[in-house]
């Protein structure tokens, strides 16, 4: 193991080891503690002059006020109006262009493989003013399921990349015994390669709802009213109006960052498994 | 301030839900507009009025924040079109008049007498000989000063004639040794600084030439663009120094703490500054001073609009409110409800002591009414017109850089 | 088709069948309007009239467009810099490759950073450089006597938005780190360890190579994501003050759908720019994972 376990150091390294990561972590956080305890401080304190003390008392009243006078509850329903479509979507389509880069070797398999590699990477820039002008020619401009549909057909490239390399990685074996007792290839993969996939649609649909709940410039591109906005472009324009009372950014702030965090906590695992995909071999 | 924001913001909500509730037996009108808080409030007074005479029509308003609002409003127009629109007058509305997105209303101009009694924004709602919205209200620009601050550094406080250019700077000298920023603003959303520049170009070279700068016609290498730039050097000291980084609504607090003295601003701002605790006692009005002496007076007033979008679905009942918005009663209220003066000739001047002083000082303007840097350039002029005001309160140093891309970008645009 | 010649066939068709809607998404959303992108970058359109061609002339301007050059500038800074939360993600890594009680929780929270939106990241650090009250500004304050305006400054500006950039992204190159250090071989480090190998030999000489795909990994998404900073301009700065803190990806954004943009084409023609740049990158990426799939 790389670096040389502490249990094996003196044991004031050892004591120090133990005291310095707390610290470090408080410190690698502290911009976020601030965020947090400004959302719950009082407006009266912000007045005063009070930002970093301990907050006078605490106004979880903020969070009411932030639910109560903008559109926030709207802005969270329209993330998960985009997210969970997209989630599915992307997940779905993926599955199937994952199998079937993975299992069958054609000629320009390999071609359209890194044409969903390299369209993954793309910046969004060179796609903006056409993909604005589609969704505005099909009427969905300022829809959720005009978001999602763009969502699900440029996660498409992460995702096919994603699955392709689970699938490559399950056992053959198991297709070939299965084409050998003349199952169809459709039945292949709804019965054979598909539940194996569980963990990785696991881990996928934990990044994917993460990715696109964040997701800033496609909410500005393509929605722009209270009805339709997601959180993130709905913060970015509620900032324009809360000019000054940084309590209710903060409450705002903590509100958009809630589901991705909580989403992360409760599948750590698929999550982590899903992002570091590749960096082991 | 805070108390401000909340009780607007709760007004927001109560009409929010309000819309929602009623909505659904009535004909609607969509209306997005880009309403700062004390302004909201009294359009919703007066959509209250409209909908309690037209009971069947129901105005369901989708309020913007403000600086958003302008990038918003190219998408809506041409992708989800409401039935009502805010915007501004001038050469603002040029684009989405040529471009088919704004409904020529002259209908409505003529079937209500407008031409006469809205007759002193005919020329900037006029393009083609047609007239393209309906003006509300306008404001003028000025110095805001706290008289507080005026007393702690010892400096006397100015009439609503205002001081000379020379006394200003003076003063400044003052303001500067007792701690306090002489002129504040907040830069930024870049549009602070323009009015400013308007003032001094104004003041400077008079009405005539600001136009033709802002029609193009002059280079912005000209010397008597760099006039103007040498008399901005002269405050540039004893501005606030972060400007760059403060929203106007940030400097509004400075002048309220005391932080700052004068702040070169449009009428709307006397709403902040009285929420933010200051009076008609401490809050002070006067003309932003002359430089070239004799020059003839020209003030800075720019017109707010409302117009129905080409893509509108109930453009009846749309037209019915733009006549109602047009008539002096509605613009009596409003404008004393959001402290600006209304276009109607017939309607009546509010009450408040700077609407007097600005209408005063608009109606006495023998130079002209410029509507505003942004609204009388077009907008890629404007846009880097402004960033290079920004720069130069930060490093005039960099003047002739600045001019020269100015000069690029006058090539461009026009 | 008679089902005979689909049961003689489906090898072949099968794997046409599974990417048909996949393929057709991506073929609509990503492929085509590349291209289109690219044809419109051509033309001089405000997105609301006709369009109307005029060849190269977007380019030609954007060659004598100083905020283009500023835009480009930005970017090499941001290419540069970004690229220290490789190491900086190391070495957290190496720091929390321990196993005492509630590591897992925290290497999770050390994780934070990532998972939370640019837009929230935006919004704490312009609350972290605010002037008068910001923490940072009183901080300098403190030290120097005056406070910096971070975000007001055209010296520091994008600095500042950087650092912002650099807090989520090293949490990213840490996780990718700390999961490639649990595979690295025992054997190994023992075996090097036996030879006299530590500290920085032994990182540089054993760690470090087993980490290659890590790293591979890390640099991917780092140059990405330096490429793709959009969210933390336009929240913290919208590429003031007057246009220092502006890149390409900001830039083609304000021109073409902004309050005063909407030239559709030039900002087209800087998206082609992007897009070229980026795709040096991309290639070189492909032309690795190309080499790894056919060694295979």
């Amino acid at each position: 193991m790389f670096p040389r376990p502490i249990e094996q150091a003196a044991p004031t390294s050892q004591w120090l080891y133990k005291a310095a990561v707390p610290v470090a972590l408080l410190l690698w956080l502290l911009p976020l503690l601030g965020v947090a305890v400004t959302s719950i401080r009082p407006a009266s304190d912000l007045a005063q002059g009070n930002y970093f003390g301990l907050p006078s008392s605490v106004a979880f009243s903020n969070y009411r006020e932030v639910f109560a006078n903008s559109p926030m509850a709207s802005y969270m329903l329209n993330s998960f109006k985009v997210t969970v479509p997209t989630v599915i979507g992307a997940v779905a389509l993926s599955c199937m262009t994952g199998f079937a880069l993975a299992i069958y070797k054609f000629k320009s398999n390999l071609l359209v493989f890194f044409m969903f590699v390299a369209g993954n990477f793309v910046p969004f820039q060179i796609l903006m003013v056409p993909v604005r002008d589609l969704t505005l020619s099909l009427g969905m401009y300022n829809t959720w399921y005009g978001l999602a549909l763009f969502h699900i057909a440029f996660q498409t490239g992460f995702c096919t990349l994603f699955m392709r390399n689970f699938i490559k990685a399950l056992p053959f074996e198991l297709i070939e015994a299965a084409r050998v007792e003349g199952v169809s290839e459709i039945q292949i993969f709804w019965h054979v390669v598909l539940p194996l996939m569980r963990p990785a649609i696991a881990a996928l649909s934990v990044l994917i709802f993460t990715f696109i709940w964040n997701d800033f410039f496609w909410a500005t591109v393509l929605s722009n009213s209270p009805e339709s906005q997601p959180i993130t472009a709905g913060l970015s324009s509620l900032n324009g109006q809360w000019i000054a009372q940084w309590h209710l950014v903060s409450a705002g702030s903590i509100l958009a960052a809630l589901p991705p965090v909580l989403m992360f906590f409760l599948m750590q695992r698929h999550f982590i498994a899903g992002l570091t995909l590749g960096a082991v071999k | 301030m805070f108390h401000y924001m909340k009780g607007a913001i709760a007004l927001t909500a109560v009409l929010l839900t309000t819309t929602a509730a009623f909505a659904q037996d009535k004909r609607v009108v969509k209306y997005n507009a880009d309403y700062d808080p004390a302004p909201l409030a009294a359009m919703q007074e007066v959509i209250a009025d409209f909908e309690a005479a037209n009971p069947d029509i129901k105005i369901e308003l989708n309020n913007f924040d403000h600086e958003g609002y302008k990038t918003a409003i190219r998408n809506f127009l041409t992708a989800d079109a409401p039935d009502l629109a805010n915007w501004y007058a001038g050469n603002r509305m040029a684009p989405f008049v040529t471009s088919g997105q704004f409904m020529d209303v002259s209908d409505v101009w003529e079937a209500n007498g407008l031409k006469d009694s809205l007759g002193s924004a005919l020329a900037s709602m006029t393009i083609d000989g047609k007239q393209w919205g309906i003006p509300y209200t306008y404001y003028q620009w000025g110095i805001y000063f706290n008289k507080d601050a005026y007393a702690s550094a010892g400096v006397d406080v100015p009439g609503p004639e205002g001081i000379s250019w020379d006394q200003f700077i003076s003063n400044c000298e003052k303001f500067a040794a007792a701690g306090i920023d002489c002129v504040t603003t907040g830069t930024k959303a870049l549009w602070p600084g323009a009015g400013i520049f308007d003032y001094l170009d104004l003041r400077t070279n008079g009405y005539e030439f600001h136009m033709d700068l802002t029609a193009g016609k002059v280079a912005w290498t000209d010397d008597r663009v760099r006039a103007t730039f040498a008399e901005w050097a002269k405050v540039q000291p004893y501005i606030t120094k972060n400007h760059a980084a403060l929203d106007w609504q940030d400097a509004a607090a400075l002048l309220v703490q005391g932080k700052a003295a004068n702040y070169v601003m449009g009428n709307f701002a006397v709403a902040v500054f009285k929420e933010g605790g200051m009076t008609d006692e401490n809050l002070g009005f006067m003309r932003f001073p002359e430089i070239t002496a004799g020059i003839a007076r020209a003030e800075e007033a720019p017109t707010d609009t409302v117009h129905i979008p080409a893509g509108a679905k109930n453009v009846e009942d749309a037209k019915t409110f733009l006549a109602y918005l047009a008539t002096a009663e509605a613009q009596t209220k409003i404008n004393e409800a959001m402290g600006q003066l209304p276009i109607n000739k017939d309607a009546t001047v509010g009450d408040d002591p700077f609407l007097k002083a600005g209408f005063e000082m608009l109606s006495t303007a023998d130079g002209g009414i410029a509507q505003f840097f942004d609204r009388d350039a077009p907008a890629e002029m404007a846009k880097a017109g402004m960033e290079g005001f920004q720069e130069f309160m930060v490093k005039p140093e960099n003047l002739d850089k600045i001019l020269d891309r100015l000069e690029k970008a006058r090539a461009r645009a026009y | 088709m008679p089902v005979s010649a689909w049961r003689a066939n489906q090898r072949r068709l099968a794997p046409w069948l599974f990417l048909a809607p996949g393929l057709m998404m991506f073929a609509v959303y990503v492929v085509i309007p590349i291209f289109q992108s690219m044809w419109i970058s051509f033309y001089d359109w405000d997105g609301l009239g006709e369009k109307t061609w005029i060849g190269t002339e977007n380019y030609v301007e954007l060659m004598d467009d100083d905020a283009f050059y500023t835009s480009l500038k930005n970017n090499v800074i941001w290419l540069v810099l970004y690229m220290l939360s490789v190491p900086a993600g190391l070495m957290i890594a190496i720091f929390l490759n321990q196993s005492i009680r509630g590591m897992r929780l925290y290497k999770s929270m050390f994780f934070f950073p990532f998972v939370i939106s640019q837009v929230v990241v935006g919004l704490i650090f312009s609350w972290f450089y605010a002037p008068d009250f910001g923490l940072l500004y009183k901080l300098i304050d403190v030290l120097t006597g005056s406070g910096v305006a971070i975000l007001a400054d055209d010296r520091y500006v994008t600095y500042g938005i950087i650092a912002a950039g650099l807090w989520p992204q090293i949490a990213y190159v840490m996780i990718l780190y700390l999961t490639g250090l649990n595979n690295v071989s025992p054997d190994q480090i023992e075996a090097a360890r036996l030879d006299g190998a530590k500290g920085w030999k032994m990182l540089w000489h054993v760690v470090l190579p087993q980490l290659r795909p890590a790293t591979f990994i890390a640099v991917v998404v780092t140059v990405i994501g330096a490429l793709r900073s959009f969210d933390l301009v336009s929240v913290m700065t919208d590429g003031g003050p007057y246009g220092s803190s502006r890149v390409l990806s900001f830039y083609m954004y304000e021109q073409a759908l902004s309050e005063y943009g909407y030239r559709m084409g030039y900002g087209a023609a800087i998206a082609v720019v992007l897009f070229a740049i980026m795709m040096i990158f991309i290639s070189g990426f492909i032309w690795k994972m190309w080499r790894d799939e056919t060694e295979r």
